[in-house]
């Protein structure tokens, strides 16, 4: 499925077996690390980020708003302690 | 909800719960034929004037009385761990909500599409209208979509807290930092009555929780304007 699609057609996070068990915490923050991530890394190649909308999408599901507010003023601010 | 003088446990509103129930009947069943045989047994021999001074020994009692039991513990653990089992069921959600905990009020946030986020507050007793439940109606409901498998992340922002829907059969805790995943369907349309039950402070009894399950177009419905009030 292309990314398009996979976009298209989503609902929710799926089933990550990554993290199968009752503490989602590690979930949710690897992939606002791998959206990031992404994002960095296309960009810096001059390529287009649009498969990285996947890892927002996911942790935009999983992540209390909080949580996500906090980490982005700390990335603006140049505090952020996860390595992107 | 709960009802006055009840008993046992309230009508399940997700599959868990009905196996949960059932479950709980088989043993609670084998708990009174148990009782009942003991009991039984005690009046019986407290009562009797027989007596019989020379037994020693009988192999035939004690296999009985050793194989019986292991029995009906295999009996009873069969559909335990099936049930345990089930409720660890790989589930492909539809919806994802979280429950965020507060000092004293639960918050939740639906975010798969659009940000919509929301506090729920229980209404005071003073503000009830007639035929609302006392220290469990809130001013918003959690809306959800009737028979859709939901994945509800619970944490917390202050305290510990323990987010539980006694029909549904879940209750997972709230702890900060931490994002506690729960997942359940409901098999029918309804509302459905919770309470905090992690001690959280003053007014950890005046948090509760409401599950409203609605079709899908009430549910669409409700989340277009609840993303517009906001």
């Amino acid at each position: 499925m292309s990314h398009e699609e996979k976009l298209k057609n989503y609902r929710t996070a799926p089933f990550d077996a990554r993290f199968p068990n009752t503490n989602q915490t590690r979930n949710c923050y690897q992939n606002y690390l791998d959206y990031h991530r992404c994002n960095k890394a296309l960009t810096a190649k001059d390529k287009d980020p649009a498969p990285c909308e996947w890892y927002h999408r996911v942790y935009k599901s999983l992540c209390p708003i909080a949580w996500v507010q906090k980490w982005d003023d700390q990335l603006e601010a140049g505090t952020f302690p996860g390595k992107i | 909800m709960a009802h006055p003088s009840q008993l046992g446990f309230q009508d399940a509103a997700s599959p868990i719960m009905e196996e949960l129930l059932h479950f709980h009947d088989h043993a609670l069943m084998i708990v009174f034929l148990i009782s009942t045989l003991v009991l039984y047994i005690i009046v019986a021999m407290v009562t009797t004037k027989l007596t019989n001074k020379f037994i020693l020994d009988s192999q035939e009692i004690e296999i009985i009385w050793t194989l019986l039991p292991a029995i009906i513990l295999i009996l009873i653990a069969l559909p335990s761990l099936r049930i345990l089992y089930l409720m660890d069921e790989i589930n492909d959600p539809h919806l994802t909500i979280k429950a965020m905990g507060h000092q004293w009020y639960w918050s939740y946030e639906y975010t798969d599409y659009e940000d919509l986020g929301f506090d729920s507050y229980m209404i005071p007793t003073q503000d009830l209208t007639p035929g609302q439940f006392r220290l469990l109606e809130t001013d918003h409901r959690m809306v959800i979509p009737v028979e859709s498998p939901i994945r509800v992340l619970v944490s917390a922002e202050d305290v510990l807290h323990s987010w539980a829907v006694p029909s549904l059969g879940v209750k997972m805790d709230a702890v900060p930092g931490r994002l506690n995943q729960t997942a359940f369907i409901t098999s029918r349309p309804g509302v459905f009555y919770g309470q905090c039950s992690e001690i959280c402070g003053a007014n950890h009894s005046f948090m509760p929780i409401v599950v409203e399950a609605v079709p899908l177009e009430y549910f669409e419905n409700w989340s277009f304007l609840m993303l517009q009030d906001a």
